[in-house]
């Protein structure tokens, strides 16, 4: 078990940042959750922590010790760290048990303590009586439970997890899910977990980093990125939050103020010393909207209706902004129709820092 | 931390310069030596030997009888190997692996045994032609003895070499251009010549080239054809003034092996040029185009191909058989004639012929056994190494084998003339040269297939056995190596093909005592024994389909194309 910590760690190929200038602090034993959608480094952040890619500028350290840094960089082999790569990795020319073995086997283990260790590790993943099964022979769920085991019978200090679930069915996903839940309530191991799935990363971790364009956008818990997210990304990626011009009116009070938003004045939840400006942004989501109320509100035409199953996806424009498309869940029973006007109400949401502001 | 930072570059440090080493041994070092021959003989710049060497007619005359043949028989590789090409791949022809078996089959056969069986078939003394009493009257010339002789076996040789980049080309032809084209309201003959043979230019123009290097670098046909009618191209001059003059006329030999390189260079030079001129990059990938269908004219096509495979396989190797199993030269084969005596003879009886078998057999095994151990660490820094210089590698590597084999044979008679400095071994003269020049030539069969082997192995395999605490050596030995296994023997296999009946290096640098069985073929041949020669080729012929077959059985776990002969 040992800590993790990035420290202004970037990592430029050619002439573009990969990773830009990130800092990461991840507790022992915590679970952390690096999110992102494809191409905002969040892999090659993985990678750099396994020593494959070397630091441009910037120090990792695991436990008390400096592994990348300006020294130079400690090999994989030497970090203790281990990995359940997306695709498995596991070697086709050894048993699953042999797998499993390996890295005892390189670490010179007596053969006895090794065996049991295998025997251990497969129970463990509930794998018993497989050991001399090929890799080829076994289901995907399986091969994923050899991953894990493989990485776990060396007892690694951190274990790293490259998108592990993208590869599995729908159900199969649920229940691992569940399996890396309990392997990491069981053993206590730091995880450092790289996923573009965001209900995975909210599911699983304590704290999720979420990236943009090899930045650090925010680190938060689940919750809190969920109700108050850092900026306009972070916002509108977590659950498809709906962002809105507003103008701020009274500075905060109680942790709310005073917004405009298309006309209308609400009260929104906001970050501690917010004063009155102008051109900023408020994420409010769908369960924040009311459809067709009596009262406040604004006016705008349905666009489009995209019914999904239990709910329907709108599109909807307002008639004092009609360059803006907003984006939102209704749930059944749907009552809006394309080519329709309809009235909205926000009732709560949240005002987004401005940017620059620290938190 | 700075103890283990240092620890954790060492293995590769250690790999990288082993590399290192052994590409300066074997690639660089003989061609700058050859290169220091031809600018400054004996140790000062100067222009005397290539101002000789432009001064003497003989390098004029087979400078010219080289561009001759090499043109001619790359013509008539690229003719038929393109048009077997386009019949085996777009048509619905049938039995179509057995058709790519049979004719990519010259191929694996040794230049001069093909020149033997094809003598064999035509000449006056042809067991084949008195089977049906046909055959010319004793002291008739060969027709094969001649210019159009040497050309017609060229592209015998090398028509395979052009089909197999040809049908690659081919089978990478998205179906669309072709259905667009039919759509447009072309027939197939318009398909073919508007469309495919355009979109074809580049794997034809490669292949052009590469059947040129061959033709102008072989040694065997032009032997055994030209030098009976004293046509001499340019490796054979180098060997008959080798031969005559021993290592006094070394200097003027470099020059003309050099000279063999600039033409081969050159060629490959043209069609870098002429690819540039267009871009011919086909944009999408597809499925292949549904196959012709040939209708009434199949039977035709079916009759056509299978006669000219009896005609380019069949019948030679028919012809070698028989002369192998008749007494002597003359002698008509018949119940009574018949004889094993000559296989007897090869065996067991004659001493350099025994020896030769016994040398060329360890010699092939040596060269298949390193380079299969060699290629999958030079693999590793060329295909998933970081630095960019490693790249050079590749190249370097495949120039011992991309320039004709009598270069490289007189750069290592000129590097190991003298005793090695320092350690005063002596290579010259002993069975050791060949194997360096075995080495140096061969390596690059073994490495082009491990390294398509590299690009087909997810890289996460090795990182895995990385985390997992595993140094670099460790991971060679049980997680890369075991997986590229099929792939580097493979390669082996094909080394061990090749290099079992080489001639055009082992004719240049053998001495008594290391004799191969390509050098023993030559001197029975050019003695008169062509019964004796027969054996040996048939022999060696043997050897190579059974290894064929058994590198088959590999073929499930190998990356496509890298078995010649598969479909």
């Amino acid at each position: 078990m040992a800590r993790l910590s990035l420290d202004n760690v970037t990592k430029s190929f050619a002439n573009f940042d990969a990773v830009n200038d990130v800092s990461i602090d991840v507790g022992d034993g915590e679970f952390l959750a690096v999110l992102g959608p494809s191409g905002c480094g969040k892999t090659t952040l993985l990678r750099l922590v396994a020593g494959f890619e070397k630091v441009t500028s910037g120090e990792i350290r695991i436990g008390s010790e400096v592994v990348s840094g300006r020294g130079g960089s400690v090999a994989p082999e030497k970090r203790r760290v281990g990995i359940v790569f997306q695709n498995y990795a596991l070697w086709p020319h050894m048993t699953v048990a042999e797998n499993i073995g390996y890295s005892l086997k390189v670490a010179k283990l007596n053969k006895a303590v090794a065996r049991q260790k295998v025997e251990d590790a497969l129970a463990l993943v509930n794998l018993q009586g497989l050991g001399d099964r090929r890799p080829a022979n076994l289901s995907g769920g399986q091969r994923q439970r050899v991953a894990l085991a493989r990485c776990l019978v060396a007892a690694p200090s951190l274990v790293l997890f490259d998108e592990p679930l993208a590869n599995l069915d729908v159900h199969l996903r649920a229940s691992m899910e569940d399996e890396f839940a309990s392997f990491h309530k069981r053993t206590g191991t730091t995880i450092v977990y790289i996923t573009h799935d965001q209900a995975e990363a909210m599911a699983l971790a304590d704290r999720i980093a979420v990236m943009d364009g090899g930045r650090l956008a925010q680190l938060a818990t689940p919750r809190e990125l969920y109700h108050e997210p850092a900026n306009e990304m972070v916002a509108s990626f977590i659950s498809q939050g709906i962002l809105l011009p507003a103008d701020v009116l009274s500075a905060e009070q109680a942790g709310q103020c005073k917004v405009r938003v298309l006309g209308a004045e609400l009260v929104v939840r906001c970050r501690p010393g917010e004063r009155p400006r102008t051109g900023a942004k408020i994420c409010c989501r769908s369960a924040d909207l009311d459809v067709s109320p009596d009262g406040p509100g604004f006016d705008g035409l349905v666009k489009r209706v995209i019914y999904q199953g239990g709910s329907a996806r709108i599109e909807f424009t307002p008639s004092t902004s009609p360059d803006l498309t907003l984006h939102f869940e209704q749930p059944d029973p749907v009552v809006l129709e394309s080519g329709a006007q309809a009235r909205l109400r926000i009732r709560s949401g949240w005002l987004i820092p401005a940017a620059g502001a620290v938190a | 931390m700075s103890t283990r930072i240092r620890e954790s570059r060492g293995q590769e440090m250690a790999l990288t310069t082993a590399v290192a080493i052994v590409i300066v041994l074997l690639s660089l070092l003989p061609m700058l030596r050859l290169i220091k021959e031809i600018v400054a003989p004996g140790g000062t710049l100067s222009t005397v030997a290539i101002k000789a060497g432009l001064a003497s007619p003989a390098t004029w005359v087979a400078t010219w009888h080289t561009l001759v043949v090499g043109i001619g028989g790359t013509l008539l590789a690229v003719l038929s190997g393109t048009l077997v090409a386009v019949l085996i791949t777009l048509t619905d022809i049938r039995g179509r692996s057995a058709l790519v078996l049979c004719y990519v089959m010259p191929l694996m056969i040794a230049p001069q045994v093909t020149a033997l069986a094809w003598l064999q078939l035509f000449g006056p003394a042809s067991p084949f032609l008195k089977l049906f009493g046909a055959a010319p009257p004793l002291g008739t010339k060969n027709p094969l003895y001649s210019t159009s002789g040497i050309i017609l076996l060229l592209g015998v040789q090398y028509g395979p070499l052009v089909f197999l980049l040809v049908r690659a080309g081919l089978r990478k032809l998205p179906r669309e251009l072709v259905e667009a084209s039919r759509a447009g309201g072309a027939g197939w003959f318009t398909v073919l010549v508007t469309i495919v043979l355009p979109l074809m230019t580049p794997s034809i123009m490669a292949a052009a080239a590469l059947a040129f290097v061959s033709c102008v670098g072989n040694f065997g046909i032009p032997a055994f054809l030209g030098i009976p009618a004293n046509y001499l191209v340019l490796p054979t001059l180098i060997y008959q003034r080798l031969a005559g003059g021993g290592p006094a006329v070394l200097g003027e030999t470099a020059f003309l092996s050099v000279l063999i390189g600039v033409i081969a260079m050159a060629g490959i030079l043209a069609q870098e040029v002429m690819s540039r001129r267009r871009d011919y990059r086909i944009s999408s990938t597809s499925l292949a185009a549904e196959p012709y269908e040939l209708g009434r004219w199949r039977p035709a096509v079916h009759a056509g191909m299978w006669l000219l495979i009896v005609v380019v396989l069949v019948l030679p190797l028919f012809g070698l058989v028989l002369t192998s199993l008749v007494p002597g030269y003359g002698i008509a084969l018949t119940a009574k004639t018949v004889t094993l005596d000559n296989y007897r003879f090869v065996l067991f009886e004659h001493d350099a012929a025994s020896r030769a078998f016994f040398n060329s057999f360890w010699l092939s095994i040596a060269a298949a056994f390193f380079a299969v151990l060699v290629a999958v660490p030079i693999g590793y820094l060329i295909a998933w190494g970081k630095q960019r210089w490693v790249r050079l590698l590749n190249l370097s590597v495949e120039l011992p084998y991309a320039l004709p084999g009598v270069v490289l044979a007189i750069a290592s008679l000129l590097l190991f003339l003298r005793p090695i400095p320092l350690t005063g071994i002596q290579l010259y003269n002993t069975v050791w040269i060949i194997l360096y020049a075995y080495l140096a030539r061969f390596l690059v069969l073994a490495l082009r297939p491990t390294i398509s082997g590299y690009h087909q192995i997810d890289r996460a395999l090795e990182e895995a056995a990385q985390v997992a605490g595993a140094g670099l050596f460790t991971r060679m030995r049980t997680i890369i190596f075991p997986l590229l296994a099929p792939a580097a023997i493979a390669g082996g296999l094909l080394i061990f093909m090749t290099a079992l009946s080489e001639l055009t290096v082992s004719a240049l640098l053998w001495s008594s005592g290391s004799e191969t069985i390509g050098v023993v073929m030559f001197s029975f041949e050019q003695g008169g024994d062509s019964n004796y020669a027969a054996a040996m080729s048939v022999i060696t012929v043997a050897v190579t389909f059974v290894l064929m077959l058994v590198t088959n059985l590999l073929a499930p776990y190998l990356p496509s194309g890298v078995l010649p002969w598969r479909d």
